[in-house]
């Protein structure tokens, strides 16, 4: 072990001087910000919510297609339920779904990229050609069609959208992996006699993270993007439960009349991916500006 | 060997290998489902007998690769199953569908190039003031906003609150479509001689084209950007600098064609993103095209039907990475003039 | 008496402070240096000396940029330009011109060298027509030595190689027989000998126009070679002025003489290091005899 230590090794990135440059971006700041708030929305939804009792297909009668304002800051939908609450509630299921589709895919594709830019051959090949499979079809079709295959429910859409995402990580650390094998302490690692595993996982993977992290807290509102797309096409999960994509279809039925139904959900979307996005650009930024 | 012919050659080569990764993948996946297709195509009310015989006639007995191979034959004479959704040939069904989604995904790629690639230019040319501050917040809600999204504001505002455009579907409610020629609305309709009708496909063609270009706007703004600052920071820019060039004609043309050769590269992708969206849009605008015709045969497991709009889809999107290829080897003389050394 | 010619270049007293997040920072403290016509003038320092915004300050490069303070005079042809502004703007590629480091890198990928040459020649004069600006860049080649001009105005940058592309920049240069060329380390990115062979052509063609020569440099042999007097500049600071004799034979600042001996040399000891920083470095102005800024000759 001594000897692989006095190998020379990458410089280390020092994370708190990544957060300095972070926390000097306004935008990233206003990302973080608002993304806390949605994660702790989404947490506590049980909690903070004023009607937590709408969350099933129950609301109340004498309110529907209420208006926003007075007892429902939102407005109600066709059955009388909290727009609010069911918005809070959508964003725990969204948010569940974000982090189930990554933790799956991502570990699935950071693997196949790394076997496959370090091993080269016919390793590369095979493994680039199935994920170049994957890629040329464009993502929403390809999950719908999986959709299509399965019965609507949250764990064959998460199903669907983690088989469609994990090729965008192979190719990423296919490219950083790739240029990579040839650096120093790669060549050095390999002199010493170290083993594959480690040279992917030890050596290679840290210098990743970097991108990786920034990919995968963009993805967390691509992910919700594709996902609010697939329910809008009543491909995602089905009613009562709530979900931002299809809040906005049925909502779209009534425009322009009822304009919350539509409007609240949309821009529930809209703030979502936003903040992710904010945020994956301030730390793109924060890790790029490094000596 | 000519290297844009080369460039050619492999990239096809490469998206013939991909086709029929992807016909096996879609094939396998649409054979190993639960459910028994042709119960499923035949409906409850059908008898075992006719169960089974649709099995016998569909091949479904027998060994997956044999089906395969059933699967391929039947592809290469042009027969991709029949829907029963439609009960028709599924290429006829992609036939009558397809050029709408077409038009709207062409008008919607121009959309694209035209607005985005300013917008990113002047972005560019201002960086860190204001016009480029309010360009990149532009372009950043252009792109987090589904396209779904961008389609039900516009409805709400430009058909609902200010009714400059209409609302839905290809032509007006009262309008005769012109005779099928290509299945391009504006292009029938030019050759139909009606000026009017052109016209009216024409308004209805904004608005859910622009709702579907949004997303690629912005994220071509973007990438027009960044490539345009970083070609900025080259040497021949100072050298243009020094020699008097205007910086209009910099950012326009002494800038703009190296940084687009990268942007061109991306492009490609980003068109597999108006296929997909496209989707999303044909609902909100009750538009006529294929994707409507898939959701509508992927709820009701038309597999026959998912297949087919998978393959063409999966084929359509190779085949403009090809050509955007081929463009980009053919614009950058390092491609092109690879084998010529002074 | 003889009225004595004015220089082609004067800088006095300038100074060049940026502003950025941390504050204000000065990078130039007041130097002066000038150019006389027909002149080859060196400017060496390390890198971050500030020779670099030395020169593009000269050509009003980059003057109005944001963060950037400029004071003092720079008088080119006689015309205060330190300010920037459209005068100098005019001036840029044709009375003024600059050629640079990379020679390759300096040239847009993407376009002929026909379309570049055309750019440079129209720039100033949009009228000109393409048969015209191809029969001027033909002959501006052929001036530095090139044997197929034709062949070249037809190529692309990498196609070329890097002795060839730093010909194509001087014909450039001096197609539009400048009154002052600056040559930001010219052939630093080219071998030796390439770089050798190109110094030479300059020198040669720049007699021949009667250009006056700015060789900004940290190459000492190159400054030798080329140049009649030669300014040292350490950390914004002019620290000795003297004509290439005088310095090499007899340098006097203490910096200077740290600079020559850390020449390598061929016989004997390896290579001496300078310090970072010696207090000794920030002594004053050595002006040797006969040298001095236009106004204010000294004696030493």
């Amino acid at each position: 072990m001594t000897t692989l230590d006095a190998v020379p090794a990458k410089p280390a990135r020092t994370g708190s001087r990544a957060w300095y440059v972070f926390r000097s971006n306004p935008l990233a700041v206003f990302g973080l910000i608002i993304v806390t708030a949605i994660v702790l929305i989404a947490i506590l939804a049980d909690f903070i919510t004023p009607y937590p009792e709408h969350l099933g297909p129950i609301g109340d009668f004498a309110a529907m297609s209420a208006p926003p304002g007075g007892q429902y800051l939102l407005g109600t939908d066709t059955i009388g339920r909290d727009l609010l609450t069911r918005i809070a509630y959508a964003y725990r299921l969204a948010l569940l779904m974000a982090v189930v589709v990554l933790v799956i895919a991502v570990p699935v594709g950071v693997v196949v990229g790394l076997v496959a830019g370090y091993m080269g051959g016919w390793v590369d090949y095979l493994l680039m050609r199935l994920t170049d499979i994957f890629l040329s079809i464009p993502p929403l079709v390809l999950a719908m069609s999986i959709m299509g295959f399965l019965e609507p429910t949250l764990i064959n859409g998460m199903l669907a959208v983690t088989v469609m995402w994990w090729p965008w990580y192979a190719r990423l650390i296919y490219n950083v992996t790739r240029s990579e094998a040839r650096e120093g302490y790669v060549l050095a690692a390999e002199t010493v006699g170290a083993s594959t595993p480690h040279i992917l996982f030890r050596e290679i993977l840290p210098n990743c993270w970097p991108s990786i992290l920034t990919k995968m807290t963009l993805d967390i509102g691509f992910v919700i993007l594709i996902a609010s797309s697939l329910s809008f096409l009543g491909l995602g999960v089905q009613p009562p439960t709530p979900d931002l994509g299809s809040m906005v279809a049925d909502g779209a039925k009534y425009m322009p009349d009822a304009w919350w139904l539509t409007v609240f959900p949309a821009i529930a979307i809209l703030l979502v991916v936003l903040g992710f996005n904010l945020v994956g650009d301030g730390l793109r930024e924060a890790f790029e500006t490094e000596v | 060997m000519n290297s844009v012919l080369s460039t050619l050659l492999v990239r096809v080569t490469a998206a013939i290998v991909v086709m029929i990764g992807v016909s096996i993948l879609i094939f396998t996946i649409a054979r190993v489902i639960p459910g028994d297709p042709a119960r499923i195509a035949l409906g409850p009310l059908a008898t075992e007998e006719q169960v089974e015989a649709m099995r016998e006639a569909r091949h479904l007995n027998e060994p997956l690769p044999v089906q395969y191979a059933y699967f391929v034959r039947d592809v290469f004479h042009g027969d991709l199953g029949r829907s029963f959704y439609t009960n028709r040939p599924v290429t006829t069904d992609i036939a009558q569908f397809l050029p709408a989604s077409l038009e709207l995904i062409f008008v919607a790629g121009v959309l694209m190039i035209v607005l985005g690639i300013p917008l990113g230019i002047v972005s560019a040319h201002f960086k860190g003031r204001a016009a480029d501050q309010i360009g990149r917040l532009l372009a950043l809600l252009a792109v987090c906003t589904p396209a779904f999204v961008w389609g039900v504001i516009f409805q709400l505002v430009f058909a609902y609150f200010w009714p400059i455009f209409p609302l839905e579907g290809q032509l007006s409610a009262n309008a005769l479509p012109p005779p099928r020629v290509t299945g391009f609305m504006t292009i029938d309709a030019a050759v139909a001689g009606d000026g009017e009708l052109v016209v009216d496909a024409l308004y209805h063609l904004v608005l859910p084209s622009l709702a579907l270009a949004m997303a690629g706007i912005g994220q071509t703004a973007r990438l027009t950007r960044a490539n345009m600052v970083e070609t900025y920071e080259r040497p021949f820019i100072e050298m243009g600098r020094a020699y008097g060039f205007p910086s209009f004609a910099i950012a326009t043309r002494y800038a703009f064609r190296p940084a687009f050769i990268p942007t061109l590269t991306i492009l490609g992708l980003d068109f597999a993103a108006l296929l997909g969206n496209a989707f999303l849009v044909e609902k909100v605008f009750v538009w006529p095209g294929i994707s409507r015709y898939g959701v509508e045969v992927i709820i009701r497991k038309d597999l026959d039907a998912i297949v087919g709009t998978v393959l063409i889809i999966a084929a359509a999107f190779l085949l403009v990475n090809i050509i955007v290829d081929l463009l980009v080897s053919f614009i950058n003389p390092r491609i092109r003039f690879a084998e010529k050394r002074a | 008496m003889t009225a004595v010619p004015p220089p082609v270049l004067a800088i006095r007293d300038l100074r060049l402070a940026f502003r950025g997040a941390g504050g204000e920072s000065e990078v130039l403290h007041g130097i002066s240096l000038h150019v006389n016509a027909g002149e080859k003038v060196a400017l060496v320092g390390e890198s971050g000396s500030g020779k670099s915004v030395t020169a593009r300050l000269a050509m009003g490069l980059l003057q109005g940029g944001r963060g950037v303070r400029v004071s003092g005079s720079i008088l080119f042809t006689g015309i205060e330009i330190a300010g920037g502004g459209p005068e100098i703007a005019r001036l840029r590629g044709t009375r003024v011109t600059m050629i640079f480091q990379d020679p390759t890198s300096a040239l847009n990928p993407t376009f002929t060298i026909r379309d570049q040459f055309r750019r440079v020649l129209r720039s100033h004069n949009a009228d000109l027509g393409a048969r015209e600006a191809d029969a001027i860049a033909e002959a501006g080649l052929a001036d530095t030595q090139i044997d197929n001009p034709r062949r070249v105005l037809d190529s692309y940058a990498f196609q070329l190689s890097g002795g060839m592309n730093q010909r194509v920049m001087i014909a450039m240069a001096l197609v539009s027989r400048p009154a002052l060329l600056i040559a930001d380390e010219p052939g630093t990115a080219l071998d030796v000998t390439v770089q050798a062979a190109t110094l030479k052509l300059m020198h040669d063609l720049t007699e021949k126009t009667g250009t006056a020569v700015l060789l900004i440099s940290h190459n000492l042999g190159v400054v030798r070679e080329f140049s009649d007097r030669v300014y040292v500049i350490y950390r914004g600071s002019m620290v000795e002025h003297g004509t290439t004799g005088q310095l090499f034979r007899d340098p006097r600042h203490p910096y200077t003489r740290a600079l020559l001996s850390a020449v390598p040399r061929i016989i004997g000891g390896g290579l001496p290091r300078i310090p970072e920083r010696s207090p000794e470095f920030a002594s004053p102005l050595v002006v040797h005899p006969g040298c001095g800024e236009p106004g204010e000759r000294r004696a030493a």
